[in-house]
C-alpha cells in the first residue's frame, strides 16, 4: 500500500480534484451507459410482441 | 458446431444472452484488480507527481475509443461485402459505446493537461484527432437516425464509417505536423517518460477491463436492437413477418 | 448504337451540368457572394489591425471557402435525383465513378473556380502580400478539387434525407480538417519565411488521394440511396 492515511489518498498529493474528476465522469459514463441500455432493453422487450417465445 | 447459424439475429439473440455475463464478471475483476493497483500500490510519479494517475482512465479509453471505431468500420464492411444483416446491427450496436469512450478520454485529457500543461485544452495532435473522432461518431450515428429506411440507413452509415477510418490517422498526422510549423508552443507533448511496470500493469488491466465491458454492453445493446428490429410490423420488415416467428 | 467512349461520356456529364448552371447563374452567384460576406465580416469582428488581419488571414479565407462549398454540395445531385436522371446515370453501362467525376468537375468549375480567382482580391482585404498570395491561389486550386470530391461523399449520403442541409455539413466538415490544415498552413509556413511548398505537396497528395477514392465511395453512397 503506497498511502499513509485516507486524507492523503483523497488528496492526491494535490492534484485530488482532477484525478477525482476524471475517475468519477468515468464511473458516471459507464454507469449512464448501462442504465440507457437496461431502459432501451425494457422498452424493447415490451414491444417485441412475445417474438422471443419461440427462441427462448 | 455451426457458427454460421448464428449470423441470422434471432440465433444470435440467445447466445449473445449467454455471454454477457462472463464478460462482465471479467470486465468488473480487471477493472477491480486495475484499479487497486492504480490507485493504492502504484508509487507517485517524479516528474507528474499523483495526476499521472488519471492515465489509468485516460488512455485506456482513448486507445478503446479508436479501437471500437475501426471495429464499427469492419463490421459495416463485412455487412456490406456480405449482405449480413447482423454484422450492420453489430456496427450500429458499438456507435454509442465508442462515442462515450471517445467523451471520457477528452475529458480525462482535459483534466490531465490542467495540471501538466497548465491549460485545459492544447491543440495537439492527439486531442485533435481524438475530437474529430467524437464528430465522426456522432455523424455515423446522426446519419442513421435521420434515414428512416433501415437497409438504407445500415450501408449509408457504413460507408461513413468506412470514409472516416481513413481521415483519423490523416488528421493525426496532419496536426502533428502542424504543430511542429507553430514552433511557439511551449509544453513539450512527446515527454513520454519510461513507466514503471507496475503502473503499466495498472494501465493493461484496465484497459482489459474497459475491453471486456465494451463487449459485454455491445452485445447486450446488440440484443436490443434484434429486439426492435425484429419485432418491427411485417410491412417494414418481411424477415419478421409472425408466421416466420411462430415456425420456429 | 455506338456506345460513348468513358471520355466522351466524361465530357458529356461535365457539358450537361455546366449548362444546366449556366441557366442558374444566380445560384453560382450566391455561393461567391458569400464568400465575400463572409471574408469581410472577420475584420469587422476582430478589428483593423493589419497584424491581426495578416495572422488571421490565410485561416478566414481557407473557412470561408470550405463553408461555400459546403452550401453548394446541395446542387451536386439534388436536382438529378429530384427528376429521375440519376436512377438513368446508375442503370447505363459507363461506370457510374467516372460520371461521379465528371459532376464533381462540374460542380467545382461552379462553386470552386470563382473562390480561387476571387482570393487574391481578398487576400488583398487582409493585408496579404506578393508571395503569400501566390501560395493561397495555389492552395486554393489545389485544395478546393479536394473539398468538392469530399463533399460529393457527404452529399450522395444525405439524398432526399429530411434536413439534409445541416446533416451533410455534419458529416463532412471533419473529413475537411486536413484540407483545411495543409492549406491555410501552406499561406501561414510561406509569410513566415519558410516556404510552403511542403504543404502544398501535402495538398497535392490529399487531391490524389481522394481522386483515387472519392468516385468509388460517391457511387457506392449513390446506389445505397437509389435502391
Amino acid at each position: 500500500m503506497y498511502w499513509g492515511s485516507v486524507s492523503e489518498f483523497l488528496a492526491m498529493g494535490g492534484y485530488g480534484l482532477y484525478v477525482w474528476t476524471s475517475f468519477i465522469i468515468t464511473a458516471l459514463g459507464i454507469t449512464w451507459e448501462v442504465l440507457a441500455l437496461w431502459r432501451r432493453r425494457a422498452a424493447a422487450l415490451a414491444d417485441s410482441h412475445g417474438i422471443l417465445r419461440s427462441t427462448e | 458446431m455451426n457458427w454460421s447459424k448464428y449470423s441470422a439475429p434471432l440465433a444470435f439473440y440467445p447466445l449473445a444472452g449467454k455471454m454477457i455475463p462472463w464478460f462482465s464478471v471479467v470486465a468488473a475483476l480487471a477493472i477491480a484488480v486495475g484499479l487497486y493497483i492504480g490507485l493504492l500500490v502504484a508509487p507517485t510519479d517524479a516528474t507528474q507527481h499523483d495526476s499521472y494517475r488519471i492515465i489509468f482512465v485516460h488512455v485506456p479509453a482513448a486507445w478503446m475509443s479508436m479501437f471500437l471505431y475501426v471495429v464499427m468500420a469492419i463490421w459495416a464492411g463485412i455487412g456490406m461485402g456480405l449482405n449480413a444483416r447482423l454484422s450492420f446491427m453489430m456496427a450500429q450496436a458499438i456507435a454509442p459505446t465508442g462515442a462515450m469512450f471517445t467523451f471520457i478520454a477528452l475529458v480525462t485529457g482535459c483534466m490531465w493537461g490542467k495540471p501538466t500543461w497548465g491549460t485545459y485544452w492544447v491543440w495537439d495532435a492527439r486531442l485533435t484527432s481524438e475530437l474529430i473522432l467524437l464528430f465522426q461518431y456522432a455523424g455515423v450515428m446522426l446519419l442513421r437516425t435521420s434515414i428512416d429506411d433501415l437497409r438504407r440507413a445500415d450501408r449509408a452509415s457504413g460507408v461513413l464509417a468506412l470514409v472516416g477510418v481513413v481521415n483519423i490517422p490523416i488528421i493525426y498526422f496532419s496536426v502533428q505536423w502542424w504543430n511542429t510549423l507553430h514552433q511557439g508552443a511551449s509544453v513539450s507533448m512527446t515527454a513520454a517518460p519510461k513507466m514503471a511496470a507496475i503502473m503499466l500493469t495498472a494501465m493493461l488491466l484496465m484497459t482489459f477491463g474497459f475491453w471486456m465491458y465494451s463487449i459485454a454492453v455491445i452485445l447486450a445493446r446488440v440484443r436490443c436492437v434484434i429486439l426492435e428490429r425484429e419485432s418491427q410490423p411485417a410491412w417494414s420488415n418481411p424477415s419478421a413477418a409472425p408466421e416466420v416467428a411462430e415456425a420456429r | 448504337m455506338n456506345r460513348p467512349s468513358l471520355w466522351e461520356a466524361l465530357r458529356g456529364v461535365v457539358r450537361r451540368d455546366l449548362l444546366l448552371a449556366m441557366r442558374r447563374r444566380s445560384d453560382v452567384a450566391m455561393s461567391v457572394f458569400f464568400l465575400v460576406i463572409v471574408a469581410s465580416l472577420f475584420p469587422l469582428g476582430v478589428g483593423p489591425e493589419p497584424a491581426v488581419l495578416r495572422t488571421i488571414g490565410a485561416g478566414v479565407l481557407w473557412v470561408a471557402a470550405l463553408l461555400a462549398c459546403l452550401l453548394s454540395l446541395g446542387r451536386v445531385f439534388t436536382a438529378d435525383y429530384l427528376d429521375g436522371v440519376l436512377e438513368q446515370m446508375v442503370l447505363i453501362a459507363q461506370p457510374l465513378p467516372v460520371l461521379v467525376v465528371g459532376k464533381v468537375f462540374a460542380h467545382w468549375i461552379v462553386s470552386g473556380l470563382p473562390v480561387v480567382l476571387l482570393s487574391p482580391l481578398l487576400g488583398l482585404q487582409f493585408g496579404l502580400d506578393g508571395e503569400a498570395l501566390g501560395v493561397l491561389v495555389l492552395s486554393l486550386l489545389l485544395g478546393t478539387p479536394t473539398l468538392s470530391m469530399i463533399g460529393a461523399i457527404g452529399a450522395a449520403l444525405v439524398l432526399g434525407v429530411r434536413g439534409s442541409g445541416l446533416l451533410v455539413a455534419l458529416l463532412v466538415l471533419p473529413l475537411y480538417v486536413p484540407v483545411l490544415i495543409f492549406g491555410a498552413g501552406a499561406v501561414t509556413s510561406s509569410m513566415a519565411g519558410m516556404g510552403g511548398e511542403a504543404n502544398l505537396s501535402l495538398l497535392g497528395a490529399c487531391l490524389v488521394l481522394s481522386l483515387f477514392f472519392s468516385p468509388w465511395a460517391t457511387a457506392a453512397a449513390l446506389r445505397i440511396a437509389l435502391e
